[in-house]
């Protein structure tokens, strides 16, 4: 296949080198809490953690397997559904000081939620897993669609439209305190998303976590070697599965509550949208976009009616500009620095990034124009600090003079970057 | 009952061509392109919030023409200095692009329209019945929609198979680099294909709009029936895609009229079960929506290539 992206380069020696982007962190992890108390943070440190796990499972499929999938949230959502039941059951069983879910610590769910998304796989994905491509994405497009329908009529187990409410604080405590604040969140939260990302950095390594490449990269050779792509893709989907259903495991934990919503499209394709951004090709890409996206997700909502919008069009930047994703041009950069050409390509960089800068201002101004326009409360539209009135001829001037200095700073450095490949 | 089947057919049929305007849209710029164009149901909406707005100047017929113009300008650029551009990086990178362009586009139209439903109705002249039927009136507007969406089609066909254009187009379809060799501008009869098919997609939003709901949402829920019309009636071809729309349009009606829940269906044949219980109460009405889905889960199972496809895309 021709949209095949090129694995890292990966060097022999494992030196501590191999070490240090696992320690560093650790090391930042451990050293938050020590920053700050405030609940806030830690909410958004909570989230990205689980989007984190939800985008890397996802990119299993996608980056490492080329399987594009639109219904990756039916397995997130059942683990989640699968934590949130388990979580009762504890509930119930230490109230009634007995059964055998009163000594399940509540720090293992996020294990039942694996156990279900992986089972939700093994069940549903054997029929889908004859074709990548095309083919794939509409089934489980319409896989994701029909399950969240059908979760909607079983009010039972999937809770309605108001979905299942839960308590984290019950059962047996293993170490650490009582999860009763974001802050006590957090470490549950560290623990899982160290466990999962290395678990899933394992997998590349492993025969299964390659053949997927090669899946990817070429089904027919793979089968003229003797494997079956079909058998290859199956197992990836349900390791894919297994971990989207531990990102809901964490999900339920964090929120107490699981709602049918969580198996639709728009869970989906966050999930694809944050791999995406932070790059399908890299194995630490899905990690830089769910943070990315979270943090946008969650504190533009403070400044700007638009925030969706402003997601949306990095995405499609992203894809139209930058295909290998932030990853990728992290890769780039790294590259260019060991092969000592930095010097000679950071021109033509830093122009692209100042124009990506210019026009991206210039279209915030006029997201921000437009919206004032239609929907406008008070006299002014509020872009990064001035306010600016919409029905004064400058401000629009300002958006044209941006975006079309922006895109001449982008033809000029385009110029550079050619010279310098 | 007879009310019921009569009705629900009509409405089923309606249904179903609306389906197909966009379906058939899809199915073009797909076995053209070879992308299953994500935001093809986005046209559709920007096609009615365009003749909500334009009527309210110029009046509905107008409108009527002239939405789906703007609709197709922008899917031309949107060809031209979008998907041109991603084309080099494989179909997975251009799935991705009209996916993303959904996305946008949706907000945009929350950005603009706000997110409620706008009042968007068919025109005063055409509120009157066409006909009444056991004391049910049926609307002007609708034998006006079926008939534009009938013309629509015959236009469609004469296109393609009796002039010029729809001869390249036809040929292209299968012989892309032949035609190019040929002297044929390709990549600009690409831009018109896409271009055209979101006109269609435009046009089905003009006359949906006011059938349905014109709201923010209409998108993202009609799209996923009409990838489901794609697949089933197998990827890339018209007449598969035609029999898929009426066949998914008269479902989805039939299951909405019919309140009989699944106990009680199988009381009449002879089981015993509680006709209120939480799986045996679920009603045809309940799984209405869900149609499609189930449809495309079997024809996936059972049948790869859809109805009438004649082989299976990658």
């Amino acid at each position: 296949m021709s949209d095949a992206q090129a694995l890292p380069r990966r060097r022999a020696r494992p030196g501590w080198r191999a070490f240090a982007p696992w320690l560093i962190s650790l090391a930042a992890l451990l050293v938050l809490p020590l920053l700050t108390s405030s609940g806030t943070v830690f909410t958004i440190v909570n989230v990205i953690a689980i989007n984190i796990v939800f985008a890397l499972s996802y990119n299993m499929l996608l980056g490492q397997g080329g399987m594009l999938s639109f219904g990756h949230a039916v397995f997130f959502g059942l683990g989640s559904y699968a934590a949130i039941h388990a979580m009762n059951a504890i509930g119930d069983a230490s109230y009634a000081g007995e059964g055998l879910w009163a000594h399940v610590p509540v720090l293992a769910l996020p294990l039942v939620g694996m156990a279900a998304g992986g089972l939700a796989a093994l069940v549903i994905g054997w029929p889908f897993c004859r074709r990548a491509g095309t083919a794939f994405a509409m089934i489980t497009l319409g896989l994701g669609e029909l399950v969240a329908a059908s979760a909607q009529m079983f009010p039972s187990v999937f809770g309605g439209e108001s979905g299942v409410f839960s308590d984290r604080m019950v059962g047996p405590q293993v170490f650490g305190p009582e999860l009763a604040q974001p802050a006590d969140v957090y470490w549950f939260m560290v623990f899982w998303v160290l466990v999962a990302v290395f678990a899933m950095w394992a997998f590349t390594r492993t025969p299964l976590g390659r053949l997927s490449n090669a899946v990817r990269d070429n089904a027919e050779r793979l089968q003229f070697i003797g494997y079956q792509p079909r058998n290859v893709r199956f197992m990836v989907l349900i390791a894919s599965g297994a971990f989207g259903g531990l990102a809901g495991g964490m999900a339920a934990v964090n929120y107490e509550i699981v709602t049918p919503e969580s198996l639709g499209l728009v869970p989906s394709g966050l999930a694809l949208l944050m791999a995406a951004v932070g790059g399908l090709g890299v194995f630490y890409g899905p990690i830089i976009g769910a943070i990315l996206v979270t943090l946008m997700n969650s504190l533009l909502i403070d400044f700007t009616e638009a925030s969706v919008l402003y997601v949306g069009l990095v995405f499609l930047a992203v894809v139209m500009f930058a295909p290998r994703g932030l990853g990728g041009g992290v890769e780039q950069v790294r590259q260019a620095w060991h092969d000592g050409d930095l010097r000679r390509r950071l021109p033509g960089w830093l122009g692209g990034a100042g124009a990506v800068a210019l026009m991206s201002i210039g279209l915030i101004a006029l997201v921000e124009l437009v919206y004032q326009v239609r929907h406008g409360r008070d006299q002014f539209a509020h872009i990064l600090g001035i306010d600016v009135d919409p029905s004064a001829p400058w401000g629009w001037a300002a958006v044209v003079i941006l975006l079309a200095t922006g895109y001449g700073l982008h033809r000029f450095s385009a110029h550079y970057r050619e010279a310098s490949e | 009952m007879l009310e019921v089947i009569v009705f629900s057919t009509l409405n089923g049929v309606l249904y179903g061509l609306l389906l197909f305007m966009l379906s058939s849209g899809l199915t073009l710029i797909f076995s053209m392109m070879g992308v299953l164009n994500f935001a093809h149901a986005s046209f559709y909406m920007l096609g009615a919030y365009f003749a909500y707005s334009l009527g309210m100047h110029v009046g509905f017929w107008p409108a009527l023409l002239l939405s789906p113009l703007l609709v197709a300008a922008i899917g031309a650029v949107v060809e031209r200095y979008g998907l041109r551009r991603v084309h080099a990086n494989g179909h997975v990178a251009e799935l991705l692009f009209t996916f993303g362009l959904a996305y946008v586009i949706d907000e945009l139209v929350r950005l603009v329209w706000g997110s409620v439903p706008v009042a968007y109705l068919a025109p005063e002249s055409m509120q009157a019945p066409l006909f009444t039927l056991f004391g049910t009136d049926y609307s002007l507007f609708r034998g006006v929609a079926m008939l534009i969406a009938i013309l629509m089609f015959a236009a469609l066909w004469f296109l393609l198979k009796k002039t010029r254009v729809g001869m390249m187009i036809r040929a292209a379809l299968t012989h892309g680099q032949m035609v190019g060799h040929l002297g044929h501008n390709v990549p600009r009869l690409f831009m018109g294909v896409f271009g055209f098919g979101c006109a269609l997609a435009g046009l089905a939003g003009v006359i949906g709009g006011p059938l349905l709901n014109t709201e923010p949402g209409m998108a993202a829920t009609l799209g996923p029936i009409v990838f489901v019309v794609v697949v089933v009636g197998g990827m890339g071809s018209l007449p598969g895609a035609f029999y898929a729309s009426l066949l998914i349009g008269l479902l989805q009606t039939f299951f909405v009229a019919i309140d009989v829940s699944i106990g009680e269906m199988l009381n009449t044949v002879g089981f015993s079960v509680d006709p209120y219980g939480e799986v045996t109460g679920i009603t045809l009405a309940n799984i209405a929506p869900m149609t499609p889905f189930i449809l495309l889960v079997l024809i996936l199972i059972f049948r790869p290539r859809g109805l009438m496809g004649e082989l299976e895309y990658e």
